[in-house]
């Protein structure tokens, strides 16, 4: 990761430092060894349009205000220390770039919700190729807009939800980039609330302890080839509209209210091609109505799709539901919710005509699931003969099963 | 004991029984190897089958040797030999003959399919445990089912019912507890539960190590803690291990006071 | 040599055995008589240590039997005609009482007095009823025992076979053991017993000489003087 971040950093140093003259902007050089080797005084003495290339070495400083639209690049890698525990950056202007530097020291404080770097009421700002260890916060924009968030690396050392804040924290913004990050060990590796028109693509969330990803109230957003893998819940989106979720990875979030995805009255999305691996629930739905469920695979989960209150008019269709322990459950007020075309693999029909889809339909909920939604313990009853007599009975005659949550036309075959 | 077990196990490779057994089980893995070539399926569908005819056929297998043994007991008594290492010869040639069947049956036919170098070798193993630890259990109910019960239509009936028992109806009473006590905290009833029936314990093993560890999570606090870490495989294991251990010292203690 | 001291044994409410004292003191051969039910075989049974009494002893060259069964090298015992394991073949079965037993086994002369040569590659399921008897009368007597239990050991042996036994067991007489048998054969008796125990009910009926039962019962023949013993009693 780190070698990554410094190749990809050298190139833009080597950009914009031969840039520099031609924009009648000037570079102040900052290092241990030059005329300047206290960041306090280098930003004093930058005009808009500066660039302050610091190389190497190490700084200490108290809460820095960039209220001019300058260019900070770090050579070497330079690591910026909180002197106090404070804050680091607070960005006030707009146009801002700070790229490469290695952050740290901002210390967890329970009234204020301090970051290495804070983004305020600015526009255009980028922040690019910047490492973040250990800090309470990692970047946290308010009011903020058509800025770019790329290649950064921000990992915590977080235990429990309390001690630590979220790794990306976006309050009122819209039109952001955030992509190639790495965000781990912090509550949340990427928390967006009221971010709209955004696009989150190929970052990794890993190891946080509450969520991979969390937003509410946030609207038209895209998120694409994402990996949320073992975080403490998983990955929970609520209150939006109007989603795109595409080739995004939830994997290994155990545990007993632990999911893959939480969908909570989300309306209108579009949720496909991603892959849900070994997770308790794979997605949890409540209150989430027209969204399409399309060519997602779903494996070795506990139950892959669990649906609870108030949900219609969603449509599951091409989704590939492999080994799963229990496929879905359902709760009693769904309704008008349609799947076909799906592959089961505890489907025991057959195909005697080969058009590749089974002759008789798939009831993909058992009555086994209903027992486990009343008493979780008795999921150590899983797989015994009492159980499966139960699930045969029930299969037979339904009763306690909903009959018309069916797939009609079951694939034979899994989807690629 | 050595002697004993020797021809005992001399006498049951040769038994037709003891063949078709292991022919069923070479060509149920066979015929599940050719349906799917994916071992670890395959080793899942069996641990599925075996997790219910280990018990079956170890208990009825059991009670039939052993009635089919009472004039050879008799002559075995005879000799300068003591009861206990009649016994226990008797019971470990019977025991391992049983369990060799299950190791051939299933073990062989995925020889050339690479099991032995393959990442679900360890699932297999984890099965063949289990299929084992059934056996062994089962087939000493039936020793202590056979040396009570001298009829042998009611040997029989009371080996039949107890499978029928440990497979089938504890499980249908152990859920209607927990239904009947779901507003209580339930946990340690569960875990108490799981240890009286060695089926239960097995199944859960090999759950635990196959998919649902993800699952269990779903539970509360002293489930997870029990089924998420190892102590919960190294419990259920040691409790498998009272359940062939206290039947077999009451073997030896009836075989210590019983007329012949 | 045998001292059967108060045995007791019941079943359940049955008492098989009550307050039994016998003394084996000779060598000889000794035919344990009774009808059915009477305790013979509880009798022979509590010897070789199968059945456990509920009280009294038996004592064999003055040491206590019970719980013991290191004794039973000097024992041989040759059972009512049993099952073996079925799989197993004659030879399988010799070699398996050598490996439970030590001493001289005089196995060719047995083989050669049943004419079981050509019979010890057989699975014993594969034997016939007399042949199964035979190997059943080899392997009880392979060993060169002081003392010889036989159960029923004429049962299903052809004429020249009985025969051999008698003979055999006349010569071991000779060489100085103790010999008790069982059977319902009343010739068999007359043939070879130098003494009778008779039981009834659990306890000891007559206990001496053959000629002195046919004495006491003014008969010529043991089958009728049993059978004027057994007629009151019914």
């Amino acid at each position: 990761m780190s070698s990554n971040h410094s190749s990809a950093s050298a190139i833009l140093v080597t950009i914009l430092v031969t840039m520099a003259p031609q924009l009648s902007a000037k570079v102040i050089d900052l290092c241990p060894t030059c005329t300047h080797s206290e960041l306090s005084i280098a930003l004093n003495h930058a005009h808009n349009k500066d660039t302050i290339l610091i190389t190497g070495g190490s700084y200490e400083c108290k809460k820095l205000e960039i209220a001019k639209s300058i260019t900070i690049i770090g050579r070497q890698r330079p690591h910026i220390v909180s002197a106090d525990g404070d804050e680091i950056f607070v960005v006030t202007a707009d146009s801002v770039r700070i790229i490469g530097l290695f952050l740290s020291g901002v210390v967890t404080n329970y009234l204020k919700e301090n970051a290495a770097i804070r983004i305020r009421r600015s526009k255009h700002f980028e922040l690019i190729g910047n490492t973040i260890q250990d800090c309470f916060f990692g970047i946290y924009l308010e009011h903020a807009k058509q800025g770019i968030l790329r290649n950064n690396s921000i990992e915590g050392a977080a235990t429990t939800e309390l001690e630590s804040g979220n790794a990306i924290h976006a309050w009122y913004c819209d039109s952001l980039i955030v992509e190639e990050n790495y965000v781990s060990k912090h509550r949340d590796g990427i928390y967006l609330e009221f971010v709209n028109n955004s696009l989150i693509a190929k970052n990794t969330s890993k190891a946080n302890t509450r969520y991979g990803l969390h937003f509410m109230f946030s609207n038209d957003d895209k998120y694409l080839e994402n990996t949320f893998t073992d975080n403490g819940v998983g990955v929970a989106v609520m209150f939006s509209s109007r989603i795109q979720m595409t080739y995004n990875e939830f994997s290994f979030n155990w545990g007993r209210s632990a999911y893959g995805l939480l969908l909570k009255e989300m309306n209108d999305a579009n949720i496909a091609h991603n892959s849900f691996y070994q997770n308790t629930i794979g997605i949890f739905v409540e209150g989430s109505n027209r969204i399409n469920y399309t060519e997602n695979t779903f494996s070795r989960n506990g139950w892959a799709i669990k649906f609870s209150g108030g949900c219609s008019a969603n449509e599951i269709t091409r989704n590939n539901f492999v080994q799963n322990s229990l496929d879905l459950i359902v709760g009693s007020s769904i309704s008008d919710n349609r799947f076909h075309h799906n592959f089961w693999s505890s489907y025991t029909g057959y195909d005697l005509d080969k058009d590749q889809i089974g002759d008789v339909p798939h009831y993909p909920v058992k009555l086994f699931s209903y027992v486990l939604d009343q008493v979780p313990e008795a999921i150590v009853l899983m797989r015994s003969l009492f159980v499966d007599i139960l699930n045969f009975a029930e299969k037979v005659s339904p009763i306690f099963t909903p009959k018309e949550v069916l797939d009609p036309t079951p694939l034979m075959n899994r989807l690629p | 004991m050595g002697k004993i077990f020797k021809y005992t196990f001399y006498d049951l490779v040769r038994n037709r029984w003891m063949i078709f057994y292991t022919s069923f089980f070479l060509m149920l893995t066979s015929a599940l190897l050719l349906i799917s070539p994916d071992l670890a399926k395959v080793a899942i569908s069996l641990s599925n089958i075996t997790v219910i005819l280990t018990p079956l056929v170890g208990i009825l297998f059991g009670v039939m040797y052993y009635y089919g043994s009472t004039d050879y007991i008799q002559f075995l008594l005879a000799q300068p030999i003591s009861r206990r290492s009649i016994f226990a010869g008797m019971y470990t040639g019977m025991a391992a003959s049983l369990s060799g069947s299950l190791i051939l049956g299933i073990g062989l036919p995925m020889i050339p399919y690479g099991i032995l170098t393959s990442p679900a070798l360890g699932t297999l193993l984890i099965v063949l445990f289990m299929a084992v630890t059934l056996s062994i259990i089962f087939s000493l109910l039936a020793f202590l089912i056979a040396m009570r019960a001298k009829n042998k239509i009611r040997g029989f009936g009371i080996a039949i019912f107890s499978w029928l028992f440990f497979a089938l109806i504890y499980d249908g009473i152990f859920l209607l507890l927990l239904l009947l006590f779901k507003d209580y905290p339930i946990e340690n009833l569960t875990l108490g539960l799981i240890s009286f029936n060695p089926i239960d314990l097995a199944r859960i093993l090999t759950l635990l190590k196959l998919d649902m560890s993800a699952m269990m999570g779903y539970t509360g606090a002293v489930l997870q803690k029990f089924f998420g870490t190892s102590q919960g495989s190294i419990i259920i294991v040691s409790i498998l291990f009272l359940w062939v251990l206290v039947p077999y010292l009451l073997i030896m203690r009836m075989a210590h006071k019983k007329d012949f | 040599m045998i001292q059967v001291q108060q045995l007791c044994k019941s079943y359940r409410t049955n008492d098989v055995l009550s307050n039994l004292d016998i003394a084996f003191q000779h060598e000889g051969i000794t035919a344990i008589l009774g009808p059915n039910g009477s305790g013979k075989t509880t009798l022979l049974k509590c010897m070789l240590g199968m059945v456990l009494p509920d009280s009294g002893d038996i004592r064999i060259n003055g040491s206590s039997i019970l719980h013991k069964y290191n004794y039973r090298d000097q024992v041989c015992h040759v059972p009512q005609t049993p099952h073996f394991p079925e799989n197993l073949t004659g030879h399988e079965l010799i070699q398996m009482v050598r490996d439970l037993r030590s001493g001289v086994t005089r196995e060719n002369d047995l083989i050669q007095l049943f004419n079981l040569k050509h019979e010890l590659d057989k699975k014993m399921s594969r034997l016939s009823g007399g042949n199964l008897q035979k190997l059943n009368l080899l392997l009880g007597l392979l060993y060169d025992c002081p003392l010889i239990i036989l159960d029923e050991p004429s049962t299903g042996l052809d004429p020249l076979s009985l025969q051999n036994l008698k003979a055999w067991l006349l010569q071991e007489r000779d060489h100085g053991k103790l010999i008790l048998f069982t059977t319902h054969i009343m010739s068999f008796v007359e043939d070879i017993a130098d003494h009778i125990i008779f039981l009834l009910d659990g306890t000891i009926y007559f206990n001496g000489q053959l000629q002195e039962l046919l004495r006491h019962e003014q008969e010529e023949k043991l089958e009728r003087a049993i059978a004027n013993i057994l007629k009151p009693a019914l």
